[in-house]
């Protein structure tokens, strides 16, 4: 190899942030052991403690250490050989911080490059949720759902091991499967983990992405004032009050007004899906959104605003109506436009809409609605080592996260 | 009140003299610029102040709030907080004291609260020691805080008062850290001049913190995380204020004259006998006393020597005073504290001089001396030792590089 080879793993907060370090640490010692250098470190402005929350974390290896000083002493490398995303619903872009406006998860992968996604979605569906690139890429998909694998208490899945796998197909530049099957038995001690990486490595399927190909949304984007035109003592304004919402001839309710620099609909794997002829107007959906991401609608309803929504489901646990509010599978929408809109404009075709929605993609891995679901989960990867792995341990069914937003805070 | 009346009822006041110490000219400055908070926890020598503002309110001369904290943290913190909400505020410390409050006073700038405070200069303990040293402000010399010693009670008062009006400059907004050496200015009373408080309205303007006020009207949110996206811009505005405190100090000062009736010269620091002098001493606060009386015995000597005392240490007046050093032959500059390990080993006056220097087409030898640490006395002998060294200087052009350690048991 002579040319510095950056890897990005995009994770989010929590319970991938192990998992992401594994990954990023597994690169460099496998490059180890064919003479090169590397560096591991996680996207340091990140507050990867927030659950769900959008992070980044990256493995650089370079021939030698003067090359790679050109990459060290930086937050990210510019562009990425390899970008790994390990939630499939992060295709949609990310935004881990004010002002850091969506960032698509393709960002930084180069010409030719590759995103790796873990994910049970066809590639051709996950092509539609990222955004455009100007070249062409490769997107490879590891059959697997998002892992759940946590930060104190990880729970080994073996997702670390595939990707790290999958790395020598689409990009035998970075290290040989060799090198990276010798690191992880050092590393792990451990042949059943080996297996799985191999076993990864014929599994991963990789296509080519076209330019011009996918979501063609220009992602929002911030310009940051300088320090002449910078409110002066570290002061920014705080939320104003919020306002009524027009819809046709009908006025009334109340929008409040939320941070414009700072949307966090990334975070989220689910979404609140409301049938509003249900609802009995018990204002605690409204109540007890930790995001105040409900707006009040004319019809005093609540209105999911989904830009401001994380997903967290504490909606659809305190809604005291049976299928009033519905968690649904995040891979079911494309945009984030208003549900009571909608309704109003239709009802017999929102009603139908609900339904299917419900009935498409009715669960999600984050944010689990019953013990033992992750399970079930991982054992449909049909991933026979990884499966055999948590079997081997039914104990460790109690440290998964369980309940909506479960995991490690 | 019509404009005329006014200026009879102002014209009509007169000061009044009072016996007072250092700190309690700053507890009565206080009560002339109608401070709002002050906050309190003791530690000698600044509970000096604390005691007498409780008497004040006490006595009910003084309108405010007073609140002794349960640490000087707190203390300072609450202190910065009332300025957020436009409160003009008052606090102080001493040595250590001053250090535990260091988180609160490392954040007061970037947030451009114009808190005025007094340090009681008093020796870092261990070992305990009340005496002054002047490591304590100096250890927040970086962070955008100005900081001004004085050397008289008068001067203490006045310079409180002057403190507010620069601090509460829009163009300025820092905090103002105001140091009197402990004893000799803490512990002492002297006769000082007190203005009517007419002349102090006119002087000082309500504190207006305008858009930057934190208050249900103006809903802002302070401080938020901003990481390395948004922080060398904020340093950089800090930066500019203490830029622009340069001119507001000057403009604060011609003020002061035009009212008050004195406080001539510059503002950033005193000249003593510099006209034709051929070397000069320098250095802050109540050292000026011994310097100034061994001055005048020697002049009357024949010998041409002066005297230098730096007021404002930040902003630091590099402007004037690189281009008045470099008119003499030698410059000893006194410490009244340390900075261990520093180049030649000097206090940080001297390093800071060597620096102005650098800019001057002519740069005198500079000798530098550590002097009167942990309050001991700089004694007649001292300073007379002091010049001696920097006359021979003068005469060879060269300086000891190493710093001098004067009244100090071998």
């Amino acid at each position: 190899m002579a040319r510095t080879v950056s890897v990005e793993v995009v994770y989010r907060g929590i319970f991938q942030k192990t998992l992401a370090k594994n990954i990023c640490r597994g690169i460099v010692l496998a490059a180890r052991k064919e003479g090169k250098i590397g560096i591991a470190f996680g996207r340091y402005g990140d507050s990867p403690e927030r659950n769900g929350i959008p992070a980044k974390n990256f493995a650089i290896v370079a021939p030698n250490e003067e090359e790679l000083q050109l990459s060290m002493a930086q937050y990210e490398p510019e562009s990425t050989d390899v970008t790994i995303n390990v939630d499939d619903m992060m295709c949609k872009g990310v935004e881990s911080w004010a002002w850091y406006g969506l960032q698509p998860i393709n960002q930084k992968v180069r010409e030719n490059g590759t995103l790796i996604v873990t994910s049970t979605l066809p590639a051709e569906e996950l092509i539609k949720f990222c955004h455009t690139k100007p070249h062409p890429y490769r997107l490879a998909v590891i059959p697997a759902i998002p892992s759940f694998s946590g930060l104190w208490v990880y729970k080994d899945d073996h997702t670390d091991v595939r990707i790290l796998g999958a790395l020598p197909k689409v990009c035998p530049e970075l290290t040989s499967l060799d090198s990276i099957l010798a690191a992880i038995e050092d590393e792990w001690k451990d042949d059943l983990k080996v297996r799985s990486a191999r076993r990864a490595h014929e599994q991963t399927t990789t296509q080519t992405v076209k330019p011009g190909e996918g979501n063609p949304e220009v992602p929002y984007t911030f310009d940051m004032p300088g320090w002449t035109t910078m409110r002066e003592g570290v002061t920014i304004d705080a939320i104003r009050l919020g306002e009524p919402i027009k819809f046709g001839d009908q006025i009334g309710g109340y929008r409040p007004a939320r941070n414009p620099y700072f949307k966090k609909f990334s975070t989220r794997t689910m979404r609140p899906v409301i049938d509003f002829d249900k609802c009995i107007k018990c204002t605690l959906c409204w109540l007890q959104c930790p995001d105040s991401c409900f707006d009040v609608t004319p019809d005093q309803t609540y209105d999911l605003n989904a830009e401001a929504c994380c997903g967290c489901g504490v909606c659809e646990a305190v809604c005291p109506v049976d299928n009033c509010v519905t968690m649904v599978n995040e891979a079911a929408f494309t945009d984030n436009q208003s549900q009571w809109e909608a309704y109003k404009k239709d009802k017999v075709a929102y009603k139908a809409w609900v339904e299917a929605k419900i009935k498409e993609r009715p669960e999600r891995s984050h944010g689990f609605r019953y013990r033992g679901q992750y399970q079930e989960q991982v054992a449909k990867m049909g991933v026979a080592a990884t499966a055999e792995n948590l079997d081997a341990d039914p104990g460790g069914q109690e440290e998964m996260g369980v309940g909506a937003g479960g995991g490690e805070e | 009140m019509d404009a005329d009346a006014a200026t009879a009822v102002r014209v009509a006041a007169a000061e009044q003299e009072a016996l007072i110490s250092g700190s309690e000219a700053v507890a009565v400055a206080t009560k002339l610029a109608d401070v709002d908070v002050l906050t309190a926890y003791p530690i000698r020598p600044y509970d000096t102040l604390m005691q007498y503002v409780a008497k004040q309110i006490a006595n009910g001369e003084q309108d405010a709030e007073y609140i002794v904290a349960e640490s000087e943290h707190s203390q300072f913190e609450i202190a910065k907080h009332a300025e957020a909400v436009g409160a003009r505020s008052m606090c102080g410390s001493s040595g250590v004291g001053w250090c535990y409050a260091f988180e609160a006073i490392a954040v007061t700038p970037a947030l451009r609260l114009p808190l005025v405070a007094m340090v009681g200069n008093r020796a870092l303990d261990d070992p305990g020691a009340f005496g002054t040293e002047h490591n304590d402000a100096l250890a927040a010399r970086d962070l955008g805080w100005m900081h001004v010693w004085v050397d008289t009670a008068q001067e203490a008062l006045d310079t409180t008062l002057i403190a507010y009006r620069v601090a509460e400059d829009r163009r300025v907004f820092l905090p103002c850290a105001i140091s009197t050496d402990g004893a000799f200015l803490t512990h002492s009373q002297t006769l000082v001049k007190v203005p009517p408080k007419v002349w102090v309205d006119e002087f000082l303007p309500p504190y207006n913190r305008g858009d930057l006020v934190f208050h249900p009207d103006n809903p802002i949110t302070i401080a938020p995380q901003v990481n390395e996206d948004w922080l060398m811009e904020i340093r950089r505005q800090t930066d500019q204020a203490m830029r622009n405190a340069r001119i507001v100090i000057e403009e604060a000062y011609q003020n002061f004259r035009r009212i008050f009736g004195r406080g001539g010269g510059n503002p950033f620091f005193e000249e003593y006998h510099t006209d034709d002098a051929e070397i000069v001493l320098l250095g802050m606060g109540t050292l000026s006393m011994p310097v100034k009386v061994v001055i005048r015995k020697l002049r009357e000597q024949g010998h041409k020597v002066g005297f230098v005392r730096v007021r404002w240490f930040r902003p630091f007046d590099y402007e004037r005073l690189g281009p008045l050093l470099a008119r003499f032959a030698a410059v000893g500059v006194i410490d009244r504290d340390f900075s261990m390990g520093s180049p030649f080993n000097s206090g940080v006056l001297a390093n800071e001089i060597r620096s102005v220097l650098y800019a001057q087409d002519k740069r005198p030898p500079v000798v530098s001396f550590i002097a009167g640490l942990g309050g001991r006395e700089v004694t007649i002998p001292a300073v007379k030792e002091m010049i001696e060294q920097t006359r021979k200087a003068a005469e060879t052009g060269k300086a000891p590089l190493d710093t001098q350690w004067i009244g100090v048991r071998a």
